[in-house]
C-alpha cells in the first residue's frame, strides 16, 4: 500500500498512457493505413459505379518486364530514374544559386544586395509553370536552350530562390561573436564563412534543405508540360496508349510518395547525427 | 633602449548613428606596455579597444597600430588583426571545433603554417594556460574559466604583438576569475603589450604600467597605478574608485 497514495495519480497515468498511445509509431501507421484504405475504397466504388474496367495486371510491365535475356526496366522505372537525375542536377544548381544569392544579400555590396533582392522578388512571385514557359518558350529561342536545359535552369532558379532564404536564416542564426572571433584572428570574410559560420549553420539548415529536396522531386513533375522525359511524362505517354488512367496515375503517385518518404527518413537519420555535436 | 609606440590613437571619435560613443581620444601605448582601462558601464571602453583591431570603425581621427594606419583598406585591417589578439567577455570559442582545432585554425588558415607545426604550437600555448589535457574536448565540455583560457591560448597561437582583453573575467563565476587572471599576469611577465578593460583592481595594481579612466566616451584620467589608486586628480575618477573598491 505504499504506492497509489496520491489522489488522481491513477487518472493522470491513464491520460499519459493514452497520450503515449496516440504518439506511438504503431498508432500512426494504423491511422495512416485506415485513411489510405478509405481513399482507395471510395475510388474503387466510384470507379465501379462508372463501370471502369480495371486492368492492374497490365501495370507491372511498365515497371519491370521480362525479356529473352533477363529483365528490362519498364517506362515508369526509367521515367523515375530520369526524374531523380533531373531533380539531382537541378537541386545542385539550386544549392549553388541559393548560396550565392544569400551571400550577396548578406554582403556589403550595394549592387549585389539589390540584384539578389530583385531576383528573389521576381522568382518568388511567379508561378512555377509561368517560369518554365519563360525559360522554354522565351529563353529557348533566344539562347538556344533545349527543353532539358530549360527545365534544369527553371527548377534550379525557382528552388534556388527558396534555398537562399534558408541559407540566409541559417547564416544569421550564428551569433555575432563568432564573426568577431573569426575576424579578430585575421580571417577573411570567405574564410570566416567557410570554416566558422557555415559549418555551424548546417545544423539549422539541414531540415529545411531536405524539405526543399523533396519539393524539388515533386515540382520536377511540371516539366512534363514541355514533354521532358521523366516519370510524369512517362505516365502520360502510357495512358495515351492504353487509357488506363486510374491504374497509372495511382502507380505514379505511389512511386513519388515512396521516393519522398524514403528521402525524409534518410534525412531524419542525418539530422540526428548532426545534432550530437554542439 | 627606449620603447617605441606600438598603438597611436590621435583625436579618435566614434559615432553610433548620432550618438557620440568616443570623443577626441588621445592615447599612445608603448611596445611592451600594460594599460588597464576602467570606467563605468557605457563609457566607451569596449568601443575603444574594438577600434584598435577595427571590429568597430572609427568616425574621425587616426588609429595607427604597429606602424599601420587603419583605414578602409581591408588588407591593412587583416594585417593588423593578425598581430593583435583579442579576448572577449563571452569567450566566443568556435563551438563546432575541438580545443585543438580552435587553436590551429588561425595559424593554419591565416598564417599558412603546416598542420603539425600548428598543433605543436597549440599544445605549447595550452600548457602555458595550464590546460594541456583538454586538447580534444569541445568548448561546451569545459568550465567558463577553462574556456576563457582556451580563448587566450587561441589568440596567443597567432603569436600577436599586442593582446586586447575586453572584460575577460566579467562573465565568469567568482571562483574561476583567479585562474584566468593568473594566466594574464604570467603573460604580462613575458613582455607582451596588453590593453585590458577590467574592473579587477588587484590585477591592475599588479601589472598595469598605466591606468586609463574613461567616462562618457572620454579619457578623463591617465596615471601610473600608484598615483591613480592613491591620489586620482579628477573627482569623477575618485568617486568611481570608491564605488568599486568598496566591495
Ligand atoms: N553597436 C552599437 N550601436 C549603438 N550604440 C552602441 C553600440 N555599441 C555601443 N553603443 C553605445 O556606445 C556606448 C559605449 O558602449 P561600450 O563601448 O560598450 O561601453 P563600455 O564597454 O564602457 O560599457 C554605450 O552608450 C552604448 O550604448
Ligand atoms: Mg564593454
Amino acid at each position: 500500500m505504499a504506492e497509489a497514495s496520491i489522489p488522481g495519480s491513477d487518472a493522470r497515468s491513464r491520460r499519459l498512457t493514452l497520450r503515449r498511445m496516440f504518439a506511438s509509431r504503431i498508432f500512426s501507421v494504423a491511422l495512416y493505413a485506415v485513411v489510405i484504405w478509405l481513399i482507395v475504397r471510395t475510388a474503387w466504388t466510384g470507379a465501379e459505379a462508372m463501370g471502369y474496367n480495371w486492368q492492374w495486371y497490365r501495370v507491372p510491365q511498365y515497371l519491370l518486364r521480362r525479356t529473352d535475356d533477363g529483365f528490362a526496366l519498364g517506362e515508369l522505372a526509367t521515367g523515375l530514374g530520369a526524374s531523380l537525375l533531373l531533380s539531382a542536377v537541378a537541386f545542385t544548381l539550386a544549392l549553388i544559386i541559393g548560396l550565392v544569392v544569400a551571400l550577396l544579400r548578406l554582403s556589403n555590396l550595394v549592387v549585389g544586395k539589390a540584384v539578389a533582392r530583385a531576383f528573389l522578388e521576381i522568382v518568388r512571385n511567379m508561378p512555377l509553370l509561368v517560369l518554365l514557359y519563360l525559360f522554354y518558350y522565351v529563353g529557348g529561342p533566344i539562347f538556344g536552350l533545349d527543353r532539358y536545359v530549360a527545365s534544369v535552369l527553371c527548377l534550379g532558379v525557382f528552388h534556388g530562390a527558396i534555398l537562399s532564404e534558408v541559407f540566409r536564416a541559417g547564416i544569421n542564426s550564428v551569433g555575432r561573436g563568432q564573426w568577431e572571433a573569426a575576424m579578430s584572428i585575421g580571417m577573411t570574410r570567405m574564410q570566416s564563412y567557410r570554416y566558422i559560420i557555415l559549418p555551424q549553420s548546417v545544423r539549422f539548415m539541414l531540415p529545411p534543405i531536405t524539405g526543399e529536396a523533396v519539393n524539388m522531386i515533386k515540382s520536377s513533375a511540371i516539366v512534363s508540360v514541355i514533354a521532358v522525359a521523366e516519370l510524369t511524362t512517362a505516365g502520360r505517354n502510357i495512358i495515351s496508349d492504353t487509357y488506363m488512367s486510374f491504374e497509372i496515375w495511382f502507380t505514379v503517385a505511389v512511386i513519388y510518395l515512396a521516393v519522398t518518404l524514403c528521402l525524409s527518413v534518410f534525412v531524419s537519420h542525418l539530422e540526428r547525427r548532426f545534432a550530437v555535436e554542439i | 633602449m627606449t620603447a617605441r609606440p606600438i598603438i597611436e590613437i590621435r583625436n579618435l571619435g566614434k559615432f553610433y548613428d548620432g550618438f557620440e560613443a568616443l570623443k577626441d581620444i588621445n592615447l599612445t601605448v608603448l611596445s611592451g606596455e600594460k594599460v588597464v582601462v576602467c570606467g563605468p558601464s557605457g563609457s566607451g571602453k569596449s568601443t575603444l579597444i574594438r577600434c584598435i583591431n577595427r571590429l568597430e570603425e572609427h568616425s574621425s581621427g587616426r588609429m595607427i597600430v604597429d606602424g599601420i594606419e587603419l583605414t578602409e583598406e581591408t588588407k591593412d585591417i587583416r594585417a593588423v588583426r593578425r598581430e593583435v589578439g583579442m579576448v572577449f567577455q563571452q569567450f566566443n570559442l568556435f563551438p563546432h571545433m575541438t580545443v585543438l582545432e580552435n587553436l590551429t585554425i588561425g595559424p593554419m588558415r591565416v598564417r599558412k603554417i603546416p598542420k603539425a607545426e600548428a598543433e605543436a604550437r597549440a599544445r605549447k600555448y595550452l600548457a602555458r594556460v595550464h590546460i594541456p589535457e583538454q586538447a580534444d574536448k569541445y568548448p561546451a565540455q569545459l568550465s567558463g574559466g577553462q574556456q576563457q583560457r582556451v580563448a587566450i591560448a587561441r589568440s596567443l597561437c597567432m603569436e600577436p604583438r599586442i593582446m586586447l582583453f575586453d572584460e575577460p573575467t566579467s562573465a565568469l563565476d567568482p571562483e574561476m576569475i583567479n585562474e584566468v587572471l593568473d594566466v594574464m599576469v604570467e603573460l604580462a611577465g613575458t613582455g607582451m603589450t596588453m590593453v585590458v578593460v577590467t574592473h579587477e583592481m588587484g590585477f591592475a595594481r599588479k601589472v598595469a604600467d598605466r591606468m586609463v579612466f574613461m567616462e562618457r566616451g572620454e579619457i578623463v584620467e591617465v596615471a601610473p597605478p600608484d598615483v591613480f589608486f592613491t591620489a586620482p586628480k579628477s573627482e569623477r575618477c575618485r568617486a568611481f574608485l570608491d564605488q568599486i573598491l568598496e566591495h
